[in-house]
């Protein structure tokens, strides 16, 4: 085998591990801060110390439980689920994004851009007017969400090429056909029961989780994200483009089908629990390839856990500021709109509209 | 290395290639010449195999690596991220590089000289660099052939003399065997032991660059007078079109 010199430089493989661990147990370790400290706001007031001696007491009591029981609800079913769905729904959003813009060579790409989000909403909003709930929801969500992405690349894809531009606009027209779609489906609802409930569902809130959406998003959400995370070297190579990605052997069009389901997987996922929640998997990916470059072997968890500790402190804002919730979209929305904008701005000045 | 008979290659239902035989043999270089549009992509895309034969027999005897045409990818990948990815083929589906991957990038990138273009970003690299990166992607897949599409195009002087003689020194020492196409018969005087006229589809001129490459196969090439011109006292020589400047009748 060749004679490499022997010097380990910080970009060898010994120095990629390295960059690697370094940054990575930091944000998981700011992720357990924020989740501690996150148990305890709200209107309910608890120290850290509480909250860490209520939820080791699950595992091995340390001390004679001096709490109010009612302390213990609001850790273990009020915060505690609602938390975790926070963590989960973030990781996923962050991955699938980051997946999703390297897969389509395109920085401008989310889960929300390429019509999944749209189209597992109709899905959802679908199995609310026929009367349907749990895992029969997801499912809807999940086919709806697979046929929006393969609808937005067959409408992107030219002669076998996909333009960024094409892409975003065929993700515009999808993801509008779907919201009139739901549209029609709430103009058909029952206007007293079904249609609050569409409508709720839709704004994007996980207020009212339980350990069963805990459980319907991470059964979702786990598996896709381990998939994609096994291809990342893959959609490395993806970015170089299609041509290039089969000259090199990689098998092209089993690594989009596989990102493209664990993507629609997570969205559905993530809709069918917590209705619509936007931008996420734009704005977290670029923090991140700022941070740890664009290999996916790093970006991809580096990704998941910002969106997590992202996400949390997001709900923390919708559950905090003011008496009433304000649902979890809106506030993403309002932070993900000027971040797109901005990297529009500066795709256009380098002139990235023109690659394919 | 290469054996195509009869080879026919069609592109959206059009017959791009029509009866295209060749032969290559190990350790050899053969320039690939030919105008705009008439198939150079498309036979190059056969040879790597990105595009069935619609009939024809195609035989290559040995893994292939591929340079593209110089381009830019769409985020910050760093040189080495971009040349690791020539060993796709050695990691399967769910791999990732390791230790071993590493090492032999980096004895490419050593032997290339471009070794401190590690953590610099593909997109910041000059032409010359990228198209040196992407060699060493081609060679860490280890490959017997390496089939490159216009290694030239888009370069200086300078760095076409480095390309080219990078190549040679490929050749010699690993034996490798190389095919590129090129729009400058200079560069398969150069380097090339065979070459490969396209004059359209269905009829080129293939053999040993002594033979087949002549000021008058250049001229039914290009359809354009190319006069040969010897350098003196360098035993070298060159191709050099006679412009007509007639082809603009802008008016009419």
């Amino acid at each position: 085998m060749p004679n490499s010199s022997t010097e380990a430089p910080s970009t060898g493989w010994v120095g990629r591990k390295l960059a690697s661990v370094s940054v990575l147990p930091a944000l998981i370790a700011l992720l357990v801060v924020v989740i501690l400290y996150s148990i305890t706001i709200g209107r309910y007031d608890l120290s850290v110390r509480d909250v860490a001696y209520i939820l080791i007491d699950n595992v091995h009591p340390l001390v004679t439980p001096y709490w109010d029981p009612v302390q213990e609800v609001v850790v273990e079913q009020v915060r505690l689920p609602r938390i975790m769905a926070a963590v989960i729904v973030g990781f996923g959003l962050a991955v699938s994004g980051a997946a999703l813009q390297g897969l389509f060579r395109n920085p401008l790409v989310d889960p929300g851009i390429v019509g999944v989000t749209s189209g597992a909403g109709f899905g959802g909003t679908l199995a609310i007017l026929i009367g349907l709930q749990g895992y029969l929801l997801l499912g809807l969500a999940f086919l709806f969400g697979v046929g929006s992405v393969f609808l937005v690349k067959l409408l992107a894809t030219v002669r076998g090429r996909t333009s960024m531009l094409t892409l975003v606009l065929a993700g515009v027209v999808i993801s509008a056909f779907f919201s009139a779609a739901i549209s029609i489906a709430k103009l058909l609802a029952d206007p007293f029961q079904k249609l609050p409930a569409i409508t709720y569902w839709l704004m994007g809130s996980i207020a009212s989780s339980n350990y069963l959406d805990v459980l319907l998003v991470a059964a979702a959400v786990v598996p896709s994200a381990l998939a994609i995370y096994f291809l990342r070297f893959q959609i490395n190579i993806m970015s170089l483009g299609e041509e290039k990605a089969r000259a090199l052997g990689t098998k092209v069009v089993l690594v989009q089908w596989i990102i493209l389901i664990a993507s629609a997987l997570i969205s559905a996922g993530v809709v069918a629990t917590s209705g619509i929640i936007g931008w996420v998997g734009l704005v977290i990916p670029h923090v991140a390839r700022a941070l740890v470059g664009a290999d996916h072997q790093r970006l991809l968890p580096v990704s998941g856990v910002m969106g997590s500790i992202y996400l949390l402190m997001v709900d923390n804002l919708a559950r905090t500021v003011t008496t009433a919730e304000i649902p979890l979209g809106i506030i993403t929305a309002l932070i993900g709109v000027p971040v797109f904008a901005v990297i529009l701005r500066r795709l256009h000045a380098k002139g990235g509209w023109s690659s394919d | 290395m290469i054996e195509a008979s009869d080879l026919t290659v069609e592109r959206g239902g059009k017959t791009i290639l029509r009866n295209y035989s060749l032969s290559l043999e190990r350790g050899r270089t053969l320039a690939v010449l030919g105008a705009n549009g008439v198939g150079k992509t498309t036979l190059i895309n056969t040879l790597i195999g990105l595009i069935k034969p619609r009939s024809g027999h195609l035989s290559i005897g040995g893994q292939v690596g591929f340079v593209p045409q110089l381009f830019e990818v769409p985020f910050a990948y760093s040189a080495l991220d971009i040349a690791l990815m020539g060993r796709a083929r050695h990691l399967g589906l769910f791999g990732a590089p390791g230790r071993k991957d590493y090492e032999i990038v980096r004895h490419y990138f050593h032997m290339l000289g471009i070794e401190h273009f590690e953590p610099q970003v593909f997109n910041s690299l000059s032409g010359g660099q990228r198209q040196l990166v992407m060699i060493a992607q081609a060679l860490a897949s280890e490959c017997e052939l390496l089939v490159l599409d216009e290694p030239c195009a888009a370069l200086d002087y300078k760095n076409q003399d480095k390309v080219l003689g990078l190549l040679e020194h490929l050749r010699e020492t690993h034996d490798m065997t190389i095919v590129f196409s090129t729009h400058m018969p200079q560069h398969a005087v150069e380097i090339a032991s065979d070459v490969l006229l396209m004059t359209s589809g269905n009829s080129y001129v293939c053999g040993p660059t002594a033979d087949a490459l002549s000021a008058e196969n250049l001229s039914a090439l290009y359809d354009l007078p190319i006069a040969r011109a010897d350098f003196d006292g360098l035993s070298k020589h060159t191709y050099a079109p006679v412009f007509r400047q007639d082809g603009a009748n802008l008016d009419g």
